[in-house]
């Protein structure tokens, strides 16, 4: 059906890349969305304001223009504060960091408000009684808070991961040999457009099909807990 | 930070949102138009009928935007020639063309999906009162079912909305200049960089929150009927969710 022409372990390549894009992304964002969470919670003015700046900001500009905003502006930023200073100075981002920082980052900011939600979601009392047992208090996080929160955010992560993979794709605008990037490649080489991001977008509906098959695993592993009527 | 530049620039950044909004609008619209039987069909008892349509839906939610695009504005290339006998070609080597016949198929089914759980969620109650007075068919779906899950579905369709607003910015890639295309466009050949990708997010901000703004003023008049006389509720959530 599909003849990719000696060009399918190149896909192959990508999609591994993709893979391992998104995976790193989505670590540093449940990262950040926790830190987020934090601090949309906590009783600190300045600390909640920041936090609502940045899931306000990021949720309103487009993934692509912070993509090129990252990639391409943050470079020229400190060059021209560098010259500012005095100094010449050339920086180069490295795609995979720049796109791995920036999609995290973005979807960081939607993982908060999943961490938040479902922080708000465990009732008051369970940490209340694990201070009153004297447990110190990251220790109760650890055992009574975050057990039980994973049962609420992870439906919510899930969807965050599924949005999240998709826009890795978003990076081969910055030359990364991801899995849209390695069928540009094909694409171009082979003059077969249409038979190269159909295979890529079969890849992708592979990932998807995958992920929402883990996603059910893991949600019955948070709920091992809870009897259903 | 070279204020002149993005001074400069703000002109053709403007005619840049201009085209964005235009784009939204329209994919919005065609989309929707599409959307509300896709969700009809996607819910019918036979399989013949509600398999492609989820195959459809399934399809375009599950994989990225940027494929989709590329499909269809660099893949037509590979046909060209087919296209050219039934005399699309004129269309489909149009940028402009391919990035409005992308988006709006993608938020057609996305919105088809966020549809279907409303109509779903419409209380049985509702339709089984309908149906006793006799109504049913298109007329129990146009009174009963449709403003009932377009009153559901209005949250979810606000962020849709919002998402495929944003969406729009990838069009760029394919050579239009909406505002990430020209604010990419001056960025190459001024070295520019940060200044122009800053004002382009602060002009997409602006759309967005005013956009949600609008969005959320009808949200209010829509739920009506169901506020108390002096209530003081507000939805706790500020800005765009995921789709």
């Amino acid at each position: 059906m599909l003849d990719l022409q000696g060009y399918g372990p190149l896909l192959l390549e990508g999609f591994k890349l993709t893979v391992l894009v998104g995976v790193s992304s989505m670590a540093l964002a449940i990262l950040l969305g926790m830190v987020g969470a934090w601090a949309k919670v906590t009783q600190l003015r300045a600390v909640n304001w920041a936090a609502g700046v940045y899931t306000t900001v990021v949720r309103g500009v487009p993934e692509l223009v912070l993509i090129l905003l990252v990639y391409y502006g943050v470079p020229t930023l400190i060059q021209d504060a560098a010259t500012g200073l005095g100094y010449d100075l050339r920086v180069n981002l490295n795609p995979f960091a720049s796109g791995v920082l920036t999609i995290g980052f973005i979807y960081g900011a939607f993982s908060t408000e999943v961490f938040r939600g479902a922080y708000l979601a465990v009732p008051a009392g369970q940490m209340e009684a694990a201070r009153a047992c004297g447990m110190p208090r990251l220790m109760a996080a650890r055992r009574i808070l975050l057990p039980q929160m994973w049962r609420y955010a992870i439906p919510g992560l899930g969807n965050v991961w599924m949005v999240l993979i998709k826009a890795t794709a978003l990076i081969s605008v910055i030359e990364l040999q991801e899995l849209m990037r390695a069928s540009q490649v094909a694409a171009q080489a082979t003059r077969q457009p249409f038979t190269f991001y159909a295979a890529a977008a079969g890849l992708y509906l592979v990932l998807t099909i995958v992920s929402m098959a883990l996603q059910q695993r893991l949600e019955s592993w948070a709920n091992r807990g809870v009897q259903r009527a | 930070m070279d204020w002149q530049i993005i001074v400069d620039s703000l002109p053709e950044l403007i005619g840049g949102m201009w085209l964005t909004i235009q784009i939204t609008a329209l994919s919005v619209a065609i989309g929707l138009v599409i959307a509300v039987p896709l969700a009809i069909l996607r819910l019918h008892p036979n399989p013949a009928i509600w398999m492609p349509v989820y195959g459809f839906i399934f399809f375009f939610r599950g994989t990225p935007l940027l494929v989709q695009l590329f499909l269809i504005y660099y893949g037509s290339g590979q046909f060209s020639d087919a296209l050219q006998q039934v005399g699309l070609w004129i269309l489909f080597r149009e940028a402009y063309f391919c990035g409005v016949l992308t988006l709006t198929l993608n938020t057609a089914a996305y919105t088809a999906e966020i549809l279907r759980g409303a109509i779903q969620g419409v209380p049985k109650g509702e339709v089984e009162a309908a149906r006793a007075c006799g109504m049913g068919g298109r007329l129990l779906y146009r009174r009963i079912i449709m403003p009932k899950a377009f009153r559901l579905a209005w949250p979810a369709y606000t962020n849709e909305v919002i998402f495929l607003l944003q969406a729009t910015s990838l069009v760029s890639v394919i050579t239009l200049m909406d505002i990430t295309g020209v604010a990419s466009k001056i960025a190459a050949s001024t070295f520019a960089f940060y200044e122009l990708y800053l004002t382009a997010a602060v002009m997409y901000l602006i759309l967005v929150y005013g956009l949600l703004a609008v969005f959320k003023r009808i949200e209010y008049r829509l739920s009506g009927h169901l506020r108390a006389a002096k209530d003081t509720t507000t939805d706790s959530q500020q800005g765009p969710a995921l789709r």
